[in-house]
């Protein structure tokens, strides 16, 4: 049993934007390049913390994110490593030109916080769930993509982008989620996780899916099936050699994301696997419609994001598998 | 057609001793007005060259660009990084023509090198890029968001205390952007005074006259009400130019725009105040036309670029950035 699974059940729940806003203060404390940029949503992002530790670098820039992003590009020229926190539909659609032409096509150093991501945002509904960062964000060249799937794992990767040099989005969300990672699990920027050993398929899953796979794996294990599972946290650059490993050692894969199934995680999985080593594949994820109003559990059964519908993409691609 | 300047602001200013700053020229109005017409003449011979590009911007931007970077920046162009450097930004950056040749007469890479203009093999976009180009310190090419760049120039000098100006170029149809006015917003409400914005208001943009295509007046009063110093020039009056820069450089507690009253085309009759010159190059025989009005020929031109290497203007780090 692996680290991952030992904490599964235990039933700790804390919010992945605390991991971000706390690892920003971590960073302020030993960096003093480190500032942060927020667009009118200082305690919702959880920058607060941040906030009240380095006032002096501590840019709050209004319900303006196009402007916070060119500023955040203008900080990095001049040699800060500028952390700008909004919610993720607006950091990734409304700012997506500023991100493409004047911070990634620059390569300069700034990384986002988009916070808010998934459809378990609940009751704000469809214009706050944003369902769209991955393709927006891994499309657009320079670019680094990191989606953690709990508090310590989002702590991590906030210090890891600090670390990169380039452009590096980070994705999390709103609600309490369970914890399956700890302070000491490994996370390197670009190398997925193997989070549970498994021969019969693999489950490749990024955010909360990582939880819901681990779960999904459980009720597997039940029917007789050992299913991998694979915390893929880092979306680009993607571990292509892990993802054919899992191909070729497991001869069926499913991916799981609570995100649009057009060009997110399953889409580079599936861009990565058909060049290496083809096989069976299912997709758990947002099948291209909008979200709305609920709350986050019943959107995430609404809107297919269970384990249980892991379960059955799982037996769907064993189907296959089998011929 | 409306008469140009209308209210040059300057009037009041004395012509102060100029300040000397390490890596600033200080040239005198004459020498400017010389290299104004080198400029224009590389402007030409690039566009000849390439067949590509912008003609009535690049002119238009000529003289206040040629100011900007012969008498006001503080800069190595040997040393483009050097930390004490004035940042400049042309948010407009369609206008390539113009700051490639201000680039390679100032001395940032050989003259030859313009003769490579939007090839393939040359170092120098269409638009600039910080990619390709030593001393393009962020790409541009996005209307609408230089401004928020060098809002965030701005506000790193602030932290580190430094005595870093910051200038942006913008274009007066780019006003209709809305980042313009975000930043805008940003820079007056946080009283950035080591700001300086440019409008190269040439009245014309691809589509028309601006006041047709969608009108920005009263500029002046849209960027006093964003608590912004305003300067009116003839962007072709180099003593009206040169008291503007001194103006913004002395002025305390906001930032200042510098509102220049340009032709669009400026120094070829037949391509003035004409905005079908917007985004088109002369033909060879049009160029020939051009280049004869501005003293040069294709032939005599391009074997001055092509022989030129480092046109070397002056090197803080060797001579004190007198000339």
């Amino acid at each position: 049993m692996s680290a991952a699974i030992a904490l599964l059940g235990k039933g700790e729940k804390r919010k992945t934007r605390e991991g971000f806003g706390r690892a920003l203060v971590a960073l302020g404390e030993r960096d003093p390049r480190i500032v942060v940029l927020v667009g009118d949503l200082t305690e919702s992002t959880m920058v607060s913390f941040f906030a009240e530790r380095f006032p002096e670098r501590f840019i709050e820039v209004g319900a303006a994110e196009q402007n916070m992003t060119g500023i955040a590009a203008g900080l990095a020229a001049a040699g800060k490593i500028p952390f700008l926190a909004t919610y993720g539909a607006f950091a990734s659609c409304r700012a997506a030109d500023q991100l493409r032409v004047t911070v990634a096509y620059s390569n300069l150093n700034v990384k986002i916080g988009g916070a808010h991501g998934g459809i378990s945002v609940g009751p704000d509904g469809a214009t706050h769930q944003a369902l769209e960062e991955i393709s927006i964000i891994r499309s657009i060249p320079n670019l680094s993509l990191i989606v953690p799937c709990d508090y310590w794992e989002t702590y991590k990767a906030t210090i890891a982008a600090a670390r990169h040099e380039g452009p590096v989005y980070i994705r999390f969300g709103r609600e309490d989620v369970p914890m399956v990672t700890s302070e000491d699990t490994p996370f390197t920027l670009g190398k997925g996780e193997v989070f549970a050993p498994g021969r019969d398929l693999t489950i490749i899953a990024c955010g909360v899916m990582v939880y819901e796979a681990l779960r999904a794996r459980e009720t597997l294990l039940g029917r007789g099936v050992e299913a991998r599972v694979v915390d893929l946290h880092t979306v680009k650059p993607l571990d292509r050699a892990l993802i054919a490993r899992c191909a070729r050692e497991t001869g069926a894969i499913v991916t799981a994301e609570e995100h649009q199934v057009n060009g997110g995680l399953g889409g580079a999985v599936a861009e990565a696997m058909v060049g290496t080593h083809p096989v069976p594949m299912e997709f758990v994820a947002v099948m291209d419609r909008f979200g709305q109003s609920g709350k986050p559990g019943e959107l995430m059964e609404a809107f297919g994001l269970t384990a249980r519908h892991i379960v059955e993409a799982a037996e769907r691609v064993l189907e296959r598998k089998r011929g | 057609m409306e008469a140009k300047p209308l209210n040059p602001g300057t009037a009041h200013i004395p012509e102060a001793p100029e300040a000397h700053r390490p890596g600033r020229l200080a040239w005198t109005e004459e020498r400017l007005r010389e290299q104004a017409l080198n400029v224009r003449r590389d402007i030409i011979t690039m566009l000849i060259q390439s067949q590509s590009g912008h003609s009535g911007g690049p002119l238009s931007a000529a003289d206040v660009g040629t100011a900007l970077f012969f008498h006001e920046l503080s800069l190595d162009p040997r040393n483009p990084a050097w930390p004490e450097r004035d940042f400049w930004h042309f948010s407009i950056g369609h206008v390539t023509p113009v700051i490639y040749s201000l680039m390679a007469e100032r001395g940032y890479f050989p003259l030859r090198d313009l003769m490579g203009f939007r090839s393939f093999e040359g170092h120098l976009q269409g638009h600039p890029s910080r990619h390709d180009t030593p001393g393009i310190e962020v790409s541009s090419g996005s209307l609408g968001q230089g401004l928020s760049v060098c809002c965030g120039v701005a506000l790193a000098a602030r932290i580190d205390q430094q005595p870093r100006r910051v200038y942006c170029v913008m274009g007066d149809g780019e006003q209709q952007e809305g980042q313009i006015w975000e930043a805008a917003m940003f820079a007056g409400h946080h009283r950035l005074d080591n700001l300086c914005g440019i409008v190269d208001w040439n009245r014309k943009q691809i589509d028309g006259d601006v006041e047709d295509v969608c009108g920005i007046r009263p500029l002046a009063e849209k960027w006093r009400a964003f608590r912004w110093n305003v300067i009116e020039v003839d962007g072709h009056d180099l003593r009206q130019i040169l008291r503007a820069f001194q103006a913004a450089r002395e002025y305390r507690g906001a930032p200042s725009v510098i509102l220049a009253h340009t032709v669009m085309g400026r120094g070829v009759s037949f391509m003035a105040d004409d905005h079908r010159w917007h985004g088109k190059p002369p033909k060879p025989a049009e160029g020939e036309r051009a280049l004869k009005e501005l003293g040069t020929s294709f032939a005599e031109w391009s074997a001055r670029l092509l022989a030129g290497g480092a046109a070397a203007a002056g090197s803080p780090s060797r001579n004190g950035g007198r000339t």
